[in-house]
């Protein structure tokens, strides 16, 4: 036996070794003989390998000690197709299907953005028992490329007129702050948001003042100034034109959102739901005519399978599901479509479409050595125009929401330096006269879901479709009320109703009623 | 960009007998190299049994359910004894010492014991805090926001105190003059940006922080966000690459290395 393996040692011997263990290497799968051992392929630190399949049936498949370069690609991919075999791997015999969604899923969120991922989060974290649920997020651009939560400036406040929106917008502070215990993934470093607590100031004119004294809601730590203490805490700004501003002391700021996208996939990923790069294009659905109390026939419709079209392919995956949640962003009124929302005579509940559209907003970056020091918050103007600090560097990054007229085509991402001449600068050197002289580094374009029936949220169910849910519809500021949403719709999904922040005036039946929830404070 | 932070690495205390003092926490930090040994023997056991997996992430949990524990507001003493009594109590139960007003300081002994006199000092208010190395985060601001005549605050090599807490030291502008950062491993530029509330401020240390990413650039802009405050910090030249070689080409501003 010694002089067998010291022949094979020496020379690279035939395919005839006996079985056995071999130093460096490991077995594939689960050790006979010692239960329990959740055994997994170690790389070897050497180059040879030993391995052994656990099959009796097939004919033993050893390889003695390998120390050839040109072998190992092949090596690697005997032992890739024998790992998928085994149980545990994903060994389809007829062809690969990994890139497809399941086909069955208990809830399928349409769009893998802030809003999807936060209900995809809390939908996990709420449920119980652990692991009931298979939650299915469906994105088709994988690189985030055009999605809004990327492109966004990133800020968070509380300066509110509706006080939902404060209450949604004060729990996501509370879990910005503690995000490294709600995403704690073991192993993985901590998150840095890169939070600045600068707070925001809001300056309004002579018309807009009194509205801004009403707006300043329990639990938003805002302080009013007049124009003397403003000048005498920001002498770079001028004064001039406005009556009042708003300062958020606390919780109010900006960070980076990518980051906290990143955080939620992470997280989310971990604890077990399903992702699919692919394009929802059908929901077959089956209806029910039913009678209200008061004898009216009514069409309930059920959304029973999602058809789940791959990218870049016309293969399509029709994917069972019980509950739909569009958290499409921008193209949420499309989806809406696609489930027969808005089919029907106008005026009528069957007729109300989603009123959520594209609308591209421009940000730009500029450099400007003498603008305002450190303690720039982010400032807006009663025109619209908005700056924030960028860095330690004298970069600022600001635009200015287009008027109904103005709005730009929402076809491209591209950008109209035009804007900034014409709209966006004459307003901020009449405000900061120190931006007179600065110079446009970069600039981008993103898109707002925005709803054109009050500009804020729209969240749960559909009277009609039943088993679909919005989280969408936010017009700009989705992203620093995402996972206060996020959990609001996990709320109702699993429970029915709205638990910690009632919401129940964003739900969709508003935009039959009428009753609009203004938000005064768009930018 | 920010330096990197140590990861939540349950092993250090476990490991290393846990973070009592300035010594234990700078094992927590620093030390790479030690934790990667007992890490990864952890680790490697946790990918592959639930049940250490389990038993790690409750660990975990306990260590950050022990910082809660110290931070927690005691009420009852501010009922009783008022603000300034229950602000000094929890301090010294931290771990750091305090000085009331025309006294002398009170600092607990080596095994954490102190006397209990001050408690007759309910009208008395409080100077000065040195907190440095307690274990106090956002939550336990909440007693030391209620002294509103602190004039002096030492937050040294606190390792929970972030930039959220430093923006919520605003309430105290009033009397704050003198305010010590140094060593924190969680402050960065952008909790010092909410410092230019603190119009009080006279002595301002940053020194010594290692997630400002231009410690020299950041100096600067401090002193020009506080301009009747001296702060300590870096040397302005540091994190500048000078030398014959090598230009800023932008001359506009000073560009961070």
């Amino acid at each position: 036996m010694l002089r067998r393996t010291l022949l094979l040692g020496l020379c690279r011997g035939p395919l005839g070794r006996g079985l056995g263990t071999h130093r460096g290497g490991s077995i594939l799968g689960k050790v006979e003989g010692r239960g329990g051992y959740r055994g997994s392929w170690m790389a070897p630190s050497s180059s040879s390998v030993t391995f052994r399949t656990q099959d009796p049936a097939h004919d033993v498949k050893t390889v003695g000690r390998l120390g050839g370069g040109d072998r190992d690609g092949k090596m690697s991919e005997i032992k890739k197709k024998i790992q998928s075999i085994l149980p545990g791997g994903d060994w389809n015999p007829l062809y690969d299907t990994s890139y497809l969604p399941p086909e069955g899923s208990d809830v399928v969120i349409v769009g893998g953005g802030v809003l999807g991922l936060s209900v995809a989060y809390w939908l996990k974290k709420l449920e119980k028992p652990r692991g009931a649920i298979r939650v299915l997020v469906v994105e088709r651009d994988h690189t985030y490329s055009r999605a809004s939560t990327v492109l966004s400036v990133g800020g968070i406040r509380q300066q509110f007129s509706v006080p939902e929106n404060v209450q949604l917008s004060l729990f996501s502070v509370d879990f910005l702050r503690n995000i490294n215990e709600y995403l704690a993934v073991a192993d993985d470093p901590p998150l840095d948001i890169q939070f600045n607590p600068s707070g925001y100031l809001l300056l309004a004119s002579e018309k807009g003042a009194a509205i801004m004294e009403n707006n300043v809601k329990e639990g938003a730590k805002v302080c009013l100034m007049s124009p003397e203490q403003l000048r005498n805490k920001f002498p770079w700004i001028n004064t001039e034109g406005v009556a009042l501003a708003s300062y958020g002391m606390e919780h109010e700021g900006w960070f980076d959102p990518w980051c906290l996208l990143q955080g939620l996939r992470r997280k989310v990923q971990s604890m077990g739901v399903l992702f699919c790069r692919g394009e929802v294009t059908r929901f077959v659905s089956s209806s029910n005519l039913m009678k209200t109390a008061s004898g009216e026939e009514v069409n309930l419709k059920r959304i029973h399978e999602v058809h789940v079209k791959i990218d870049q392919s016309l293969e399509y995956q029709p994917v069972e599901c019980a509950i739909v949640v569009n958290a499409a962003g921008a193209w949420s009124g499309q989806v809406a479509e696609l489930a027969g929302i808005g089919n029907g005579p106008p005026g009528t509940l069957q007729g109300t479409k989603l009123p959520v559209e594209l609308r591209k907003r421009y940000v730009y970056l500029w450099h400007c050595p003498q603008g305002p020091g450190l303690e720039t918050p982010f400032v807006i103007d009663p025109s619209g125009t908005y700056f924030r600090r960028e860095g330690l560097g004298h970069n600022y990054l600001g635009g200015c929401s287009p008027t109904e007229e103005e709005e730009p085509d929402p076809g491209n991402l591209e950008v109209d330096h035009d804007f900034f001449q014409d709209r966006v600068w004459p307003p901020l050197a009449q405000r900061v006269p120190a931006f007179e002289t600065l110079k446009v580094r970069s600039a981008w374009a993103g898109y707002y879901d925005y709803n054109t029936f009050d500009q804020n949220g729209v969240v749960g169910p559909h009277p009609l479709v039943i088993n679909m849910y919005f989280a969408t519809g936010f017009s700009g500021h989705g992203l620093q009320q995402a996972p206060a949403v996020g959990r609001a719709v996990a709320e109702m999904v699993l429970e029915g109703h709205f638990q910690t922040i009632n919401l129940s005036s964003f739900l969709f039946s508003r935009f039959y009623s009428g009753e609009k929830v203004q938000e005064h404070n768009i930018i | 960009m920010a330096a990197p932070k140590a990861s939540l690495h349950l092993v250090a205390p476990v490991w290393n007998g846990g973070t009592r003092g300035i010594g234990g926490l700078s094992r927590v930090v620093a030390p790479e190299g030690n934790q990667k040994k007992g890490r990864s023997l952890l680790q490697f056991l946790a990918d592959r049994f639930y049940d250490v997996e389990a038993l790690r992430d409750h660990l975990l949990r306990k260590q950050v359910s022990k910082v809660h524990q110290k931070n927690r507001p005691f009420n009852h003493i501010n009922q009783r004894y008022g603000p300034y009594v229950a602000g000094a109590y929890f301090i010294l139960k931290q771990g750091g010492a305090v000085r009331f007003q025309g006294r002398e300081w009170i600092r607990p002994n080596q095994r954490g014991h102190f006397s209990l006199d001050f408690l007759k000092l309910q009208a008395v208010p409080v100077e000065a805090v040195d907190a440095s190395g307690c274990a106090i985060n956002y939550q336990g601001l909440d007693s030391l926001l209620a002294l509103k005549e602190l004039q002096s605050l030492w937050l040294q090599r606190c390792p929970h105190v972030d930039d959220w807490c430093l923006s919520r030291l605003h309430p105290l502008a009033s009397s704050l003059q003198e305010l010590s950062l140094a060593g924190c491993p969680r402050v960065s530029e952008r909790g010092l940006a909410c410092l230019h509330h603190l119009w009080n401020l006279r002595r301002l240390d940053i020194s010594d922080l290692p997630a400002v990413s231009s410690p020299g650039l950041t100096r600067i802009l401090v002193e020009e966000m506080l301009p009747s405050c001296e702060v300590l910090g870096a040397d302005w030249a540091q994190g500048l690459k000078l030398g014959p070689e090598e230009q800023p080409r932008d001359t506009a501003g000073p560009t961070p290395a």
